[in-house]
């Protein structure tokens, strides 16, 4: 059977190209702004909002969302206060999130279903509503960005100096965050409140190897994205066709993209040594 | 334009429980061209972040070109010592000199082809026009620096704050540097931290001495007794242009 003529096939596609985007354009600022540790504390937060969706009978995302931006403010607001310590404040707002996620689902009437689909990812199961709203994030995601891209490279580069020229620079730190959180949902849907955070980190650090600026380092962490979700898709489609055995996508999406990442790593080394050999020949 | 670049009146600071500053009182001219000298740990990099507003005093009042600190923003010009940021991040030098011209109120637009010329032409007076497309990483250390003093010229400062600009350049491009500085001072005010006495004493305008509390002087020439104070140890001076002792033997270990 042809994935191809599958349209939920076409569906799962078009929402994993779609949270590509988000994905390397977001992951290029976290990895080069090295908040790695806050967007994992966004992540396993949100997990608050998808239990209290459960419990009050709303959709989950929406409450992944709500609780997303708010550990993402917050967290931004107090690291700017304590400076030391921030990752002990990481940590808590992390486990507290899942903490409550876990409570609010035990408090919820009945059985919860398709909870595993979002610790792990659900993407076979995404509807056109959510490519919708994947598409919707992408929009706000790139016109933040493009809008503000000197400002967001200039505090993400060297915070100091950019409030010495006079740009307000916790408000643009808030404001990256809160697109982090956006980003995060959407990759919720496609590797979970636990895997999100290796897709938003990995594809960009092996596109960081190939490049030296911010905009060609986006680009090529959203085909890096790209590929990895859509290989990880197509592994999972085979391996269903072909024996029968039903491999969620999201897990293999990052084992693709840690191959990737190492296989990237090798390539750099492997040049830069030619490179050195070829310098003093 | 008689309003002082930089006026401190009674600035105590401490960093919790340790006490920085103590009572610092300091006024600089427009157009003065002042060395801050001091030992390590005697709060001169903390009196900077202060004119900056990048920290409170405990105490006392700081006014810059006659305003608040912050509010100075954009009219200040800053090289830091060590520089903050991670050597990794993606960027090219162009771009770090660019950062000079971004200001608040021009967010949303694009940088005009004068924001452009002004930051090539600051990459230019330091002599680093040719560094502009190299990524940040690749630089040795002394073209940093370099990259950063091109970055506060571009922000067209009023008053120019430099931490140790000449620490990590070699000694040609460090006399460029301070011939630089001595050009830039007749149109605007500098001030400068320095352990380079030698230089000091050939280019600055005024001197002040910290350790805690400050000892300011009015013209560039050092005294035994400021020195003292300020290193807390009887300090030999050599200066420039005197190939021997010039102060008189304070005694001590002979």
């Amino acid at each position: 059977m042809d994935a191809w003529t599958e349209p939920f096939f076409l569906r799962v596609v078009a929402a994993g190209l779609l949270a590509s985007v988000a994905c390397g354009v977001i992951g290029t600022f976290v990895v080069a702004r090295r908040i790695a540790g806050i967007s994992g504390g966004i992540s396993h937060a949100a997990f608050g909002g998808v239990g209290l969706g459960y419990l009050l009978d709303f959709d989950p995302t929406l409450g992944a969302a709500a609780f997303g931006l708010a550990a993402g403010v917050a967290i931004g607001l107090v690291s700017r206060r304590v400076g030391a310590g921030l990752d002990t404040l990481i940590s808590m707002v992390w486990a507290v999130g899942m903490a409550l996620g876990v409570l609010f689902v035990a408090l919820a009437p009945g059985y919860a279903p398709d909870l595993t689909g979002y610790l792990f990812g659900s993407l076979l199961l995404v509807p056109w509503k959510y490519v919708l709203w994947i598409a919707l994030v992408d929009a706000i995601v790139l016109g933040g960005v493009a809008v503000l891209f000197k400002e967001l490279q200039a505090t993400s580069f060297d915070e100091e100096f950019a409030e010495v020229a006079g740009l307000p620079v916790e408000a643009l730190f808030l404001g990256l965050l809160a697109l982090t959180s956006l980003a995060v949902v959407v990759l919720i849907r496609v590797a979970g409140v636990i895997l999100a955070i290796a897709l938003l980190t990995i594809p960009a650090a092996a596109s960081r190897q190939w490049t030296r600026s911010l905009r060609p380092m986006m680009a090529w962490a959203t085909a890096a994205c790209a590929a990895c979700t859509l290989g990880g898709l197509l592994l999972s489609w085979s391996v269903a066709t072909r024996v029968d055995v039903a491999l969620p996508p999201g897990p293999l999406v990052i084992l693709l993209a840690a191959a990737l990442y190492v296989a990237s790593s090798g390539a750099r080394a492997l040049v830069r040594r030619r490179a050195e050999a070829s310098g003093s020949a | 334009m008689s309003e002082p670049a930089i006026e401190l009146r009674g600035v105590w600071f401490a960093y919790g429980s340790v006490p920085v500053l103590e009572d610092v009182n300091l006024v600089v001219e427009p157009r003065d061209y002042l060395a801050l000298l001091g030992p390590n740990g005697g709060g001169k990099t903390t009196l900077l972040r202060l004119v900056l507003g990048l920290l409170r005093p405990t105490r006392g009042s700081v006014r810059v070109l006659g305003v608040e600190p912050t509010r100075a923003h954009g009219r200040v010009g800053y090289v830091p010592q060590r520089a903050q940021f991670d050597p990794e991040f993606p960027i090219r030098v162009v771009d770090v000199v660019r950062m000079g011209r971004l200001r608040r109120d021009r967010m949303l637009r694009p940088l005009t082809a004068r924001d452009r010329e002004v930051a090539a032409r600051a990459l230019a007076t330091v002599e680093a026009a040719e560094l502009a497309e190299r990524p940040i990483g690749a630089l040795s250390g002394g073209q940093l620096q370099r990259v950063l003093i091109a970055r506060a010229l571009a922000l067209e400062p009023e008053l120019l704050l430099l931490d140790e600009p000449t620490a990590s350049l070699d000694e040609r491009i460090g006399t460029s540097v301070w011939e630089l500085l001595a050009e830039l001072s007749r149109s605007l005010t500098v001030v400068v931290i320095s352990h380079d006495i030698g230089a000091i004493s050939r280019h600055v305008r005024s001197v002040a001495c910290l350790n805690r509390r400050l000892h300011a002087h009015p013209s560039r020439e050092l005294t035994p007794e400021m020195l003292e104070a300020t290193y807390g140890c009887p300090v030999d001076l050599i200066a420039h242009g005197h190939p021997h002792r010039v102060l008189q033997d304070h005694g001590g270990t002979r």
